[in-house]
Parts: C-alpha cells; sequence; structure tokens
C-alpha cells in the first residue's frame, strides 16, 4: 500500500509546478492547464487523505472540484475565445488595460 | 407649625386663558394667513386676560378662606420631567406672595390691553400686524404667569424664559426699521447673560441637594436648606478663597435677577428696549416682566436669609443702580428714555429693600411702582400718539391746555413716582428706604439709606423737568405736527389711564405704615404685609415712631426740593438750564451720553467678540480648520494618496496580482502553522 506521505509528496509537486506554470507562463492556455493542474494536486491531497482515515468526506470534495473546474474551464476558455477574437493574442502581457 | 398647601384645580385656568388667545391668534394667522375681524381680535385678547383675572380672584378668596396653617393653593397639573431622582412637577402655586404678583400683573395687563385696542388701532400692516400684537401681548402674560404661579425653579424658569422670548419679539415689533431689530437682539442677549448665572444657580442647587433628593420645589427646598448651608465651595483667591454654597447659589440666581430686572451691569437693554410700541414698554418694562427678578429674589427669600453675602450684594447693587440710572434720567430728552431710566431706578430701589431683608417692601413698591409706573408710559403713549409719533420733549411743552386729561393723569403719576404723600410711591419708597435705614446686618446700610434720599431727590427732580417740558411752558411742537392736529386720545386709550391714576393715588394704602395707622386709629394697618407675612419674613420695626415720621420727612423734603428745583429750572427760569449745560459741559456730556456705557461695552465685548467670531471662529475654525482642513483637506488627503502612491499597485499585469495573492496566502499560512 502507498503510504500517505508519498501521495501528499506527490500532491505537492504538482501544485508547485502549477503555480510556477501560472506565475510565470504568458499563454493564457498554459495558464488555465496550470491551474488545472493546481486543482487536481488538491484532489490528490483530498482522495489521499479519505483513504487514509476511512472517510468518505475528501471524496465528496474531489467531485465538487471537479465540477467547479469544469465550470472554470468552459468559463475562461469562454473568455479566452473571446480575447483571441477581438486581440489576435492570447498573450496575457498584452492585456494591460486596466492599469493606472 | 407644619405648613401645608391645599389642592386645587383653578390654578392652571390662569396662565391656560392667555395661551389660549395667543394660541388662537398666532395658528390662525399662520395658516389662515389672513387677519381676524378687529372685533374678534380684541374680544379674545382682551377677554382671556379680564377671565383670568377673575380666576385669580377666585382663588384669592380661596386663599383666604384656607384655615392658618396652610400657605396656600396647588395645582399639580402632571408630572413634567421625572428623570431618576429629578422630578419636576408642572405645578402651580398660589400664596399671599403669588397672588399679589398674579394681580398686579393681570389687573395693570389688562388695562394695558384695552389701551393696546386704540394705541395700534393705526397699525394696518400687510401681515396682520394688529392681531399678531395681540398674540405676543397674550402669550408675554401667558410666560409671566407661569413664572409667578410656577411652584418649582423649573416652571418659574420656563415663565423666566418665556417673557424673555415675548419681550424680543414685542420690542422688535416693528422690524421694518433695522433699529427696532437690533434692540429686541439687544435685550434677548443680555438677558441670555443673566439666565446664564441664573441656570449655573438651579445647577448648583441640584447638585447640592443631590445626597439628601435633588428637588427644586421651593416648599421642599426650603425644607431641606439647612442641609447645605453649612457647606462650603472653593472660589479663585481674589474673591476670598472660600464661599458658603448658599452664598454662591444666590450670587448665581441674583445673576440672572440682574439680567432680568434690569441692574447693573446689565441694565443697558431696557433703554433700548424703548424701541417697542408704547404698551409694550408700559407692560413689560415697567410693570411686569422687570419685576420678575425682584419676585425670584422674594421666592427664594428663604435663601437669601441664610446667605447674608449675596443679600449685601443683592441691597449695594439695588442702590447704587439706583442711583446711577437716575443720574442719566436728569439729562434724556425722550420722554420714554427718562421713564426707562427712572423704571430702572425703581427696580433699584426694590433690590434694596429685597437686599435688606425687607420682601414685603419690595413686593409693595413692585406693586405701587406698577400702578404709577405704567400709568406714565400709557400717558406718555397718549403724549405720543397725540403728536404723532413724535417722542422728544424738546418738541413738546406747553401740552398743557391741549391735553387736559392726560395732563391730569399724568401729573398723578409724576407725583407718586416722586413720593409726594399721600401718593402710593411715597408709602411704598418709605418702606424700602426704612428697611435700608434698619438693616444692621447689611454693610454699610445708613449709606444706602443716604443714597435712597439722594435718589428721591434726583427722581422727583428728574420726573418733574420731564412733567414741565412736556406739558408746561411755551410749544416747541413742530409745525407739521400743528398741521395734522392735537387731539386727546380715544376713550380705550384715555379710560385705563383713569383706573390706573386712582390706584396710583389709593394705592399706597394696602401697606400703610402702622406709624400712620396708629395716628388714624387703624390697628394692623399694613395689611399687605400681614398678608405676606406668611410666605416672606417682614422687617420687624424695632423703631420709634417717631423716628419712622423723621425718616419719612426727610425722604420727603429730598423730594420736594428735586421738585422745586425742576420748577425753578424749567418753569421760572427756563433760560438757566442752557447755562448750567454750558458751565458743567463735561459733566452734561458724561450724563447725555449715558456715561458711555453702552461704548464701553462696545469696545469691550461687543467688537471683540465679533472680531473673535470674524476672525478666529469664522474664517479660522469654520472656514479654516473645518472646511480647510477636515472636509476638503481629507478629500485632498487621499486623492493625493491614491494620485502619488496607490495608483501603482494596479499594474496592469495579471501574473503580477497572481504573485500577490499567492505570496498572501503563503503569508497566511505561515503565519496561522507558526501559531
Amino acid at each position: 500500500m502507498i503510504p500517505l506521505e508519498h501521495v501528499i509528496g506527490l500532491s505537492a509537486i504538482l501544485f508547485l509546478i502549477g503555480t510556477i506554470g501560472a506565475l510565470t507562463r504568458r499563454n493564457l492556455i498554459v495558464i488555465l492547464m496550470s491551474i488545472e493542474l493546481m486543482l487536481n494536486a488538491a484532489n490528490l491531497a483530498f482522495v489521499g487523505f479519505a483513504r487514509a482515515w476511512g472517510e468518505q468526506d475528501g471524496q465528496l470534495f474531489v467531485l465538487m472540484v471537479i465540477v467547479v473546474a469544469a465550470c472554470e474551464v468552459a468559463v475562461g476558455l469562454g473568455i479566452l475565445i473571446a480575447l483571441f477574437r477581438n486581440r489576435e493574442t492570447v498573450n496575457v502581457e498584452d492585456m494591460s488595460l486596466l492599469k493606472w | 407649625m407644619v405648613e401645608t398647601v391645599a389642592p386645587t384645580d383653578l390654578l392652571r385656568w390662569i396662565p391656560l386663558l392667555p395661551l389660549f388667545g395667543a394660541l388662537v391668534h398666532g395658528v390662525l394667522l399662520a395658516l389662515v394667513r389672513r387677519a381676524l375681524p378687529r372685533g374678534l381680535v380684541i374680544a379674545l385678547s382682551v377677554g382671556a386676560p379680564a377671565l383670568a383675572f377673575v380666576v385669580t380672584l377666585l382663588g384669592f378668596f380661596q386663599l383666604r378662606a384656607l384655615p392658618g396653617s396652610s400657605v396656600g393653593l396647588v395645582d399639580e397639573v402632571y408630572t413634567w420631567i421625572g428623570a431618576g431622582r429629578v422630578v419636576a412637577e408642572m405645578s402651580f402655586l398660589l400664596d399671599p406672595l403669588s397672588v399679589v404678583m398674579c394681580l398686579v400683573v393681570l389687573g395693570v395687563g389688562t388695562l394695558i390691553h384695552v389701551y393696546s385696542i386704540g394705541y395700534m388701532d393705526d397699525d394696518h400692516r400687510e401681515d396682520g400686524g394688529f392681531q399678531r400684537f395681540f398674540c405676543y401681548l397674550n402669550l408675554f402674560l401667558c410666560a409671566m404667569l407661569m413664572l409667578v404661579l410656577g411652584d418649582n425653579l423649573l416652571v418659574l424658569f420656563l415663565g423666566w424664559e418665556g417673557v424673555g422670548l415675548c419681550s424680543y419679539l414685542l420690542i422688535g415689533f416693528w422690524y421694518g426699521d433695522r433699529w427696532n431689530a437690533y434692540c429686541g437682539l439687544k435685550a434677548f442677549v443680555v438677558n441670555r447673560i443673566g439666565d446664564f448665572g441664573f441656570l449655573i444657580g438651579i445647577f448648583l442647587l441640584l447638585w447640592a441637594l443631590a445626597d439628601v433628593g435633588a428637588t427644586l420645589n421651593f416648599r421642599e427646598l426650603e425644607a431641606a436648606l439647612p442641609r447645605i448651608v453649612e457647606r462650603s465651595v472653593a472660589v479663585p483667591g481674589w474673591l476670598g478663597g472660600s464661599w458658603r454654597l448658599t452664598t454662591l447659589i444666590g450670587v448665581c440666581l441674583f445673576v440672572g435677577a440682574m439680567g432680568k430686572s434690569a441692574q447693573i451691569p446689565l441694565y443697558v437693554w431696557l433703554p433700548d428696549a424703548m424701541a417697542g410700541p408704547t404698551p409694550v414698554s408700559a407692560l413689560i418694562h415697567a410693570a411686569t416682566m422687570v419685576t420678575a427678578g425682584v419676585y425670584m429674589v422674594c421666592r427664594m427669600s428663604f435663601l437669601y436669609e441664610a446667605a447674608p453675602g449675596a443679600s449685601a450684594l443683592i441691597a449695594w447693587t439695588g442702590a447704587i443702580t439706583a442711583l446711577f440710572a437716575a443720574t442719566i434720567a436728569i439729562t434724556q430728552t425722550d420722554i420714554k428714555k427718562v421713564l426707562a431710566y427712572s423704571t430702572v431706578s425703581q427696580l433699584g430701589y426694590m433690590f434694596l429693600a429685597a437686599g435688606c431683608g425687607a420682601y414685603s417692601a419690595a413686593i409693595f413698591h413692585v406693586g405701587t411702582h406698577a400702578f404709577f409706573k405704567a400709568l406714565l408710559f400709557l400717558g406718555a403713549g397718549a403724549v405720543i400718539l397725540a403728536l404723532h409719533h413724535e417722542q422728544d420733549t424738546d418738541r413738546m411743552g406747553g401740552l398743557r391746555r391741549r391735553l387736559r386729561r392726560t395732563h391730569a393723569v399724568f401729573l398723578v403719576g409724576v407725583l407718586a413716582i416722586a413720593g409726594l404723600p399721600p401718593f402710593s410711591g411715597f408709602f411704598s419708597k418709605d418702606e424700602v428706604l426704612l428697611s435700608a435705614w434698619l438693616a444692621h446686618d447689611v454693610p454699610g446700610h445708613q449709606w444706602l439709606w443716604a443714597i435712597g434720599v439722594v435718589t428721591a431727590a434726583i427722581t422727583a427732580f428728574y420726573m418733574f423737568r420731564l412733567h414741565f417740558r412736556t406739558f408746561a411752558g411755551a410749544s416747541r411742537v413742530e409745525p407739521q405736527v400743528e398741521h395734522h392736529g392735537i387731539h386727546e386720545p380715544a376713550a380705550t386709550v384715555l379710560w385705563p389711564l383713569y383706573v390706573l391714576a386712582f390706584f396710583a393715588i389709593v394705592g399706597g394704602f394696602a401697606g400703610l405704615p402702622q406709624a400712620y395707622g396708629d395716628l388714624l386709629g387703624v390697628p394692623d394697618s399694613n395689611s399687605l404685609s400681614n398678608f405676606l407675612r406668611r410666605v416672606v419674613r417682614t422687617q420687624e420695626h424695632h423703631v420709634a415712631h417717631s423716628t419712622e415720621f423723621a425718616l419719612a420727612g426727610v425722604a420727603t423734603l429730598a423730594a420736594a426740593l428735586g421738585a422745586a428745583g425742576a420748577w425753578l429750572l424749567y418753569v421760572a427760569r427756563p433760560e438757566l438750564p442752557a447755562r448750567i449745560r454750558s458751565g458743567a459741559g463735561a459733566l452734561h456730556r458724561l450724563l447725555a451720553n449715558k456715561y458711555y456705557v453702552d461704548e464701553l461695552y462696545d469696545a469691550l465685548f461687543v467688537r471683540p467678540l465679533i472680531a473673535l467670531s470674524d476672525h478666529v471662529l469664522f474664517r479660522g475654525i469654520d472656514a479654516g480648520l473645518i472646511d480647510g482642513v477636515a472636509v476638503n483637506g481629507s478629500a485632498r488627503f487621499v486623492r493625493s494618496l491614491a494620485d502619488d502612491a496607490l495608483k501603482y499597485l494596479q499594474g496592469g499585469l495579471t501574473q503580477g496580482y497572481l504573485i500577490t495573492m499567492v505570496a498572501g496566502t503563503f503569508a497566511v499560512l505561515a503565519w496561522l502553522l507558526a501559531a
């Protein structure tokens, strides 16, 4: 059986990769993917804890997170397409109209 | 002897009736914006005080029928204020002191209402002036009656403020003239200064009685007084370091009386109050409102008996005011101004008596003064009316033959105020002077008596001067006034004068001193003093009748000398006054300019206050600090902060915001884990 420490360790690594990706990449699609990665890292941790304590709450939360992630991707990609139609770019640095 | 009071439902109607008249007039004028028919206005506004007078008479007879252990009738209407241990009832008390005041106020007041019908007849202003005038008069009477009938200091204070307000409204009645409005304002502001002291006095009483049950009811105060008599308070070193609490309270209350009753240094409003219509001068500034201070001192006599220092202050203030105002009156030429200063002077007499512990003498003088001063003012009003609103005696003279009736009643008033026997002023003034002579516990009481006698001589002089300059000698009336014709006034103006003249002659016999009573074989002749004995201490006369007659003789001689001097200067040798005037130029200027007191107050208080308000309070604090720093300043600060610093937080880089978010999350996490 895989010990809990390994699950949490993998979750942490995935979360870190997602964070760094969201902070460093310029392409909005990649940033969205990084955020998905972070969400799934959290899911992994939930599942790991649920199994370790023998409770089902964590698994319920995972289902919730998947639903939220699906919604987020739908809305995020919608905004992204609208942006691309207007500006013909998906570079996040070009989207700075709301600055001082 | 346990003093009790008898309950009744009668007294509330005495102030309510005039209030009803005032409300009907005022509300209708405000809502309908059209004046009622004059007949209705007259019926309502004269009927209300007349009816109240009848109610007061009923109360008087009920009072006389009470058993000896009862001091008066009390009408508790409702609990006005109940705040913890401080309870103030809206209740009225009719005892010998208040019934005398009520009868004087309502008697003279009703006559003045009747007189006003004729005097104000030519007021046809668009704003319903005639009705407004009677509304204010009724409201004034209501306030004065609350003051007199109030069973505790708070009800008294309500009436006290009410008469102040009404005097403001009535002095500035002809507000079209800025000067009149200014005079009304002056009266109000000067009265407020006195009221400040009065309020402090009330608060001190509440504070002093806090641990034995705070009360402002007169009888309860009297019962509780022994508990605070021994207490002292610290005062600044130049005032002696420590005062008895009763003295401090007495002085504070007297400051209020100084304002209301026009004593030095707060007398300056009364002469200017002559800007109002003449009936107002008679009602407010002669017969009723200004006596409020004297009444209050008499009402609080139990306190002043325990505060000899405050009493001495009252006596000396009264005496000095009497002399001071009398000297100013010598040089005045405006007929109403002379009477105004004589009022200030006579009020000084009343305080002299009250300060010397002769409260019944003070009330006696209040009563006789109300009659003869109302008579004089209304007589002066009749002259003013006949001369088409001419008030300067320089443009009068020789009116004796043309205004015979007015002349006769005015002469009665002059004789009464001059204190010549057997007119009413003679008896009351003698009582006052005798009380000063006998007041051994007031320092320098013989000097007080001497000042009183000198004042009596000056009073006789200036009143006869006024009379001669108005009615005797050659006519100095302006041609255009002659052109309009000089006629005796209407019957509504004359009849009140006759009634007042009657009382100015016989009023003195209500308080006939026992010395004269013995002479005429009347036992207990001083019925007023005997009547008042149940509420205020009356001075015991341990003095031989011969001394009393001698003192009266001296005073009468002084008055006669003054009168003779006036006759010499203004009838026999009319060229003399001008020569005296040029001979004593500086002194004459000093007196004619009223000792420059108004100018002094102007320089000392009014101008610095206006300068302070303008430069510091308005431009400095209001415009500078509140508007500039607080309101606009805070807006400017937020704007410049946002403009110079905060806006750079909005960098526009999505990932910049993201970094902040992540960093913040980590910071919160770190803090939580560390805890």
